[in-house]
């Protein structure tokens, strides 16, 4: 009685490859404990205006963690530990302070921007927490706060925090910025 | 209609007429033909594989895990890894392995030992085992990009819900939950409609043996306790996550405890789905090996009967700790304690059938014993950890790993092999090695001693469970060691396994149709079967056909040798009702479980799935369902229009 | 087949093994009545486990070797009878010992649960990722105080813990003292226990609640009544200002980098509750929640780089120069 030839086995073959191939790494999932990923300097060269002579000088692959799903999450959780959330609101609604989760960036949306501005400080009630807040959890703030307003991939997003909902972020309309 | 599908003469078939039937059913060749297979013992036997395959992965998993913990600060997994591999371990273990392998070899024997030539519904097994091998890819190809799931098998909120499970991780879990229940729904349909009305005629009620009541009985609890795992994990944890709903945060009135509720109705009694079916070989095995029909037959079958109700009423035994009312707990006290008794039961009447016969040592029948002895130990820490107080200072340590592992491997994974030496003449024609077997049986037992056992002292000594590392001070050092020493025994135990099925694929004896001398219907054909299964399907007139049917014994004519024709029969009596057709080879159901992939892989991902992926699968299921010009079932078995 | 057996006869005497081990942990060394009860249980079980067990193997070992030396089977109308008065007799048994474990089952649970008393000395613990929060409830405010990772009971009375959850699901464990109790966010758990001895208790967490699980213990420490009233009384007090100038720099460090940030001195303008209340970091006998003794090289280490030794806790690496390290901890080592 003829017999189906080699498929199961190929498929054997196929799934025990699967098993030992390299782990290729997710880098969206990569969890970094100890250090800032490569791309994030400690304080970065930082444009404060599209207009420049010549090229642009800023290191294309700043910002470190946009696309790292942890640590936008890591950055949700300091942004209520740290008190972000005292002048911004939950989910970055504007209250004291200015709202996060627009599109409307006072000193600039860029990742050294934004890195910049909770460092330095700003006019009107920044404070600056320079020397406060340890360099990896600065950029896991700056992915978290950039999250909030759209600049980073959708599926890094955050999702809602398990405490009471006062403030809704709209996520659903949200102009993206015009970058140059 | 052409003469060679006129009326079929009344009468055993002539060769002519079984070049026909060979015909009929032979599958298509190639890998298009394997790619539409619908033949139940094509699916099951990958199925098997697959399964078994998960199992290596698993059991990978389980040995990196016992690596790392040898020692106390070792450093061979960080947390991360760690957490993610022992996450891996118990899901491949119990979604892509335990449930699986259980239901794959059922669908294998339970047409066989019924007496009918397939399942009922060959098409709907084809996709149940589609979306099985989707969902275990998915998962494992998740793994290999780093985003395996971290947060347990179990996934405790709000651990594994929004805020404190970033990522896509535990999305990949909850998908690949759902890709698991639909197989393991399909199977279980399939499972109890085959058992129910396609029994060969005879073959009533009390005359059904008990590997197929046992299957039988756990199709009803994947009925009943799946549902609640894919409400809880599909729906609402999938939804807490990816769209913002709040079953599970208690500031907007939700509740972390209901994730415990609904994941325990199922998960209690999803190891009774793999233990009830490994209860059901050992019960086929014993008459065989003993030589002398089961004692208390009617005792057995209630008991499986009873254990598969209460099954559903002990789930808050896993919740002890949770805070829960006393005297709710004491409930799930009592009724654990109570299961213990149907266990007994089979316990006593197999024991009491080998004392009665004649035992025969070769390896099935060792496999057995192992089971008997470790599954009572676990069965011991089982009824200890009933105990509300007790199971206050055990819970979450290794006293509960060192159960678990007793009644998992010990009363599951035991007499899975034990059904694989037996049952493996019939699949492949060939049998295994006997010195091999005993050799794999021996190693296997003082490796899961020498692993599990240590581990009920280091629970008493505090340590708990799912810890990466431990420190020196607490003493835990030796006995994890020893602990591990006895892993890397069962690894040797089960390369031997492997080397004994290569080896005897090969150049093992061959079976012929009963090399056992078993009582069962699947010893009246060849091996492996023809895809037809029987030439012509047996008449049952007792509970040991085989042994006790006399020569000359009547069996059904009258079914077309030129259409795939199954016979429909009553439930209680099988009493010959109606003649099923049913369908060729598809590819409809790989279709359809492509766009199921689609549906909940890359709803994780973006909503639109849920649009894309039905739209996608409306076209496969009209093909399916297009109904063909004749009716499926015919009334007369002799008539035919002209 | 002499295997089952020798593992049994290995059973009794191994698991009084489990006493011996880290004393600290151990679930059958009690030290109070609650851990006592549960102690005199789990021997019960084991015993009578451990018998059920031998005796079922031993009629399996029976059958197989009178089956072994069978000619004939053993079959017929009497046979099945006598068969089936034995095997109603062993359900009858299982069915007795059953009952009998149930209902021991039910009288220790009552007892455990009849533990409570209005003036026991009640202690709020908070579990978070991966740190104890203490807190004595006084109904005086200005009785109460807060601290971490580390419960100081008198012995001989009956405390009542409270436990609560700030993130995800802990488990509050002593085995010396008393059973686990889970910390479930949206509920407030609590039971009761009392040490009738004095000795230092260690705890862990026993609910996987993320990557730092495996080191999230705690210390639970009887003391006598009197040496009780006298640690209280210390925990009341707030930190005393910086003695030398180097404990001043130390201050300086502390309030104006990093730690100000997340962890509260009482007495100075530290407050934030995120992490560990430090206002007497130097009174306790571990760091990092039971990872590491209390000693100047390890918080020296702790403070310096934290994922090393916890990878994955909320604690960021703190660089800092020599000097400015060796005043903190000078500052730091002041907390008593």
């Amino acid at each position: 009685m003829k017999r189906t030839p080699a498929p199961p086995h190929l498929r054997t073959l196929a799934i025990l490859a699967l098993a030992v191939v390299p782990a290729a790494g997710c880098k969206s999932e990569q969890r970094s404990f100890n250090e800032t990923p490569p791309g994030a300097t400690a304080f970065p060269a930082v444009q404060t205006t599209d207009i420049q002579a010549g090229p642009k000088t800023v290191d294309p692959s700043r910002g470190a963690y946009q696309e790292n799903r942890w640590a936008v999450s890591q950055g949700s959780t300091l942004y209520e530990q740290f008190n972000c959330a005292g002048c911004h609101s939950p989910g970055g609604g504007g209250g004291m302070g200015p709202p996060l989760n627009d599109a409307e960036w006072i000193y600039g949306s860029d990742p050294e921007n934004v890195y910049a501005t909770i460092v330095e400080g700003r006019p009107n009630g920044m404070p600056s927490f320079r020397g406060r807040i340890s360099n990896p959890q600065l950029w896991q703030l700056v992915a978290y706060v950039r999250s909030i307003s759209g600049l980073t991939p959708k599926d890094t997003w955050s999702p809602r925090n398990d405490h009471m909902q006062e403030a809704r972020p709209n996520r659903a309309a949200r102009p993206q910025p015009q970058l140059p | 209609m052409s003469s060679t599908e006129a009326r079929v003469p009344a009468g055993l078939l002539n060769p002519a007429e079984r070049e026909l039937m060979e015909r009929t059913w032979r599958p298509r060749g190639g890998v298009w033909g394997w790619l539409i297979a619908t033949d139940h013992k094509s699916i099951a036997k990958r199925y098997i594989i697959t399964a078994f395959v998960f199992f290596l992965l698993g059991g990978i998993e389980a040995f990196l895990i016992r690596l790392q913990l040898a020692r106390p600060e070792n450093h061979l997994l960080d947390p991360d890894q760690y957490n993610q591999i022992f996450t891996m371990h118990g899901t491949t273990m119990m979604f892509l392995f335990g449930v699986p392998i259980q239901l794959a070899v059922a669908l294998y024997l339970v047409p066989l030992m019924v007496g009918t030539r397939n399942v009922a519904f060959p098409r709907l097994n084809a996709l149940g085992y589609w979306t099985y091998l989707i969902g275990g890819l998915f998962l494992y190809v998740s793994f290999f990009l780093n985003t395996g799931p971290d947060a347990g098998w179990f996934a405790y909120v709000p651990l594994s819900g929004p805020q404190f499970g970033a990522g896509k991780r535990v999305d990949v879990w909850a998908q690949m939950v759902t890709f698991t229940e639909i197989a393991a729904l399909t199977a279980a349909v399939e499972i109890i409609v085959t058992v129910l009305k396609q029994r060969a005629p005879g073959m009533s009620l009390n005359r059904i043996p008990i590997y197929v009541w046992s299957v039988l009985v756990t199709s009803f609890l994947v009925l009943f306790a799946m549902p609640s795992v894919a409400l809880a994990s599909t729906a609402m944890l999938a939804m807490d996550r990816l769209v913002g709903t709040h079953f599970f945060n208690p500031a907007e009135g939700g509740d972390p405890l209901l994730w415990q509720h609904l994941f325990w109705f199922f998960g209690h009694p999803e190891v009774y789905i793999m233990f009830l079916p490994a209860t059901g070989y050992v019960s086929g095995i014993i008459p065989v090996f003993a030589r002398r029909k089961m004692v208390g037959h009617t005792a057995l079958v209630l008991s499986l009967v009873a254990t598969g109700f209460v099954s559903f009423g002990l789930w808050v035994h896993h919740m002890f700790t949770t805070g829960l009312p006393q005297l709710g707990q004491s409930f799930f006290t009592g009724a654990s304690l109570m299961i213990a008794i149907p266990s007994g039961v089979q316990i006593f009447c197999w024991i009491a059938t080998l004392w009665a016969g004649r035992p025969k040592f070769d390896t099935p029948l060792l496999f057995v014993i192992g089971f008997i002895v470790l599954f009572v130990c676990g069965g011991i820490t089982g009824v200890m950890i009933a105990s509300v107080p007790f199971d206050q200072q055990a819970h979450d340590t290794y006293f509960i790993v060192a159960h678990l592992h007793y009644v998992q491997v010990g009363a599951f994974v035991f007499p899975l092999f034990a059904a694989f030496y037996y049952w493996f003449p019939k699949l492949t024609g060939r049998m295994l090695s006997e010195r091999m077997g005993k050799w794999n049986f021996w190693l296997f037992f003082v490796g899961v001693n020498v692993t599990f056992f240590p581990q009920h002292f280091l629970g008493l000594m505090g340590m708990t469970r799912r810890v990466y590392t431990y420190l020196p001070e607490t003493g835990w050092g030796p006995l994890n060691l020893l602990s591990t020493v006895g892993a890397g025994i069962i690894a040797a135990s089960v390369v031997l396994f492997l080397a004994n099925v290569v080896r005897s694929l090969a150049a093992g004896l061959p079976a012929g149709n009963d090399p056992w001398g078993g009582h069962t219907l699947e010893w009246d054909t060849a091996s492996p079967p023809p895809p037809y299964n029987f030439a012509h399907i047996p008449v049952v007139d007792g509970l040991y056909p085989l042994w006790e049917r006399a020569p000359g014994a009547p069996v059904v004519t009258g079914m077309a040798a030129g259409k795939r024709q199954v016979l429909v029969t009553s439930v209680m009596d099988a009493e010959p009702e109606s003649i099923y057709e049913h369908p060729a080879p598809s590819v409809w159901p790989l279709i359809v479980a492509l766009a199921i992939g689609v549906t909940f892989i890359f709803g994780i991902f973006t909503p639109w799935a849920f649009l894309i992926g039905p739209a996608l699968m409306f076209t496969p299921l009209v093909m399916w369902f297009w109904p063909k010009r004749k009716e499926p079932h015919e009334r007369s078995f002799a008539e035919e229009p002209a | 087949m002499r295997r089952p057996s020798a593992l049994l006869a290995a059973l009794l005497p191994a698991l009084a093994l489990a006493a011996c081990g880290h004393r600290d942990l151990s679930a059958v060394d009690p030290a109070g009545p609650q851990a006592a009860r549960i102690a005199d249980l789990t021997w019960y079980l084991t015993i009578v486990g451990s018998a059920v067990f031998v005796v079922t193997v031993a009629f399996l070992l029976y059958a197989l070797w009178r089956g072994h030396r069978r000619v004939e089977n053993y079959s017929g109308e009497a046979a099945e009878r006598h068969i089936h008065r034995w095997i109603y007799g062993a359900i009858g048994v299982t069915t007795l010992i059953l009952l009998v474990t149930l209902i021991y089952n039910f009288t220790t649970g009552r007892a455990l649960a009849n533990f409570a008393e209005p003036d026991a000395l009640t202690i709020r613990v908070t579990g978070h990722q991966w740190w104890w929060q203490v807190q004595y409830v006084d109904p005086v405010p200005s009785n109460r105080f807060e601290t971490a990772n580390e419960i100081h009971v008198p012995v001989g009375r009956r405390v009542r813990i409270e436990v609560q959850a700030a993130d995800v699901i802990h488990s509050f464990w002593v085995p010396n003292l008393h059973g686990k109790v889970d910390l479930i966010p949206g509920y407030t758990n609590t039971t009761y226990f009392r040490a009738d001895r004095a000795g230092v208790y260690h705890g862990r967490c026993a609910e996987f609640c993320g990557y730092q699980h495996a080191r999230m213990d705690f210390l639970v420490i009887a003391d006598p009544p009197a040496q009780f009233a006298a640690w209280y009384r210390n925990q009341l007090r707030s930190a005393p200002p910086p003695a030398d100038s180097v404990q001043q720099v130390g201050q300086q460090v502390f309030l104006s980098t990093r730690c100000a940030m997340c962890h509260a001195v009482r007495g100075t303008d530290a407050g934030s509750h995120v992490g560990p209340d430090l206002t007497h970091l130097a009174s306790r006998g571990t760091l990092a929640a039971g990872t590491l003794p209390n000693l100047r090289g390890s918080l020296g280490g702790w403070v310096l780089d934290p994922q090393s030794i916890k990878p994955g806790a909320y604690m960021p690496p703190n660089p800092l120069k020599p000097d400015e390290l060796h005043a903190l901890l000078s500052y730091l080592e002041s907390l008593k």
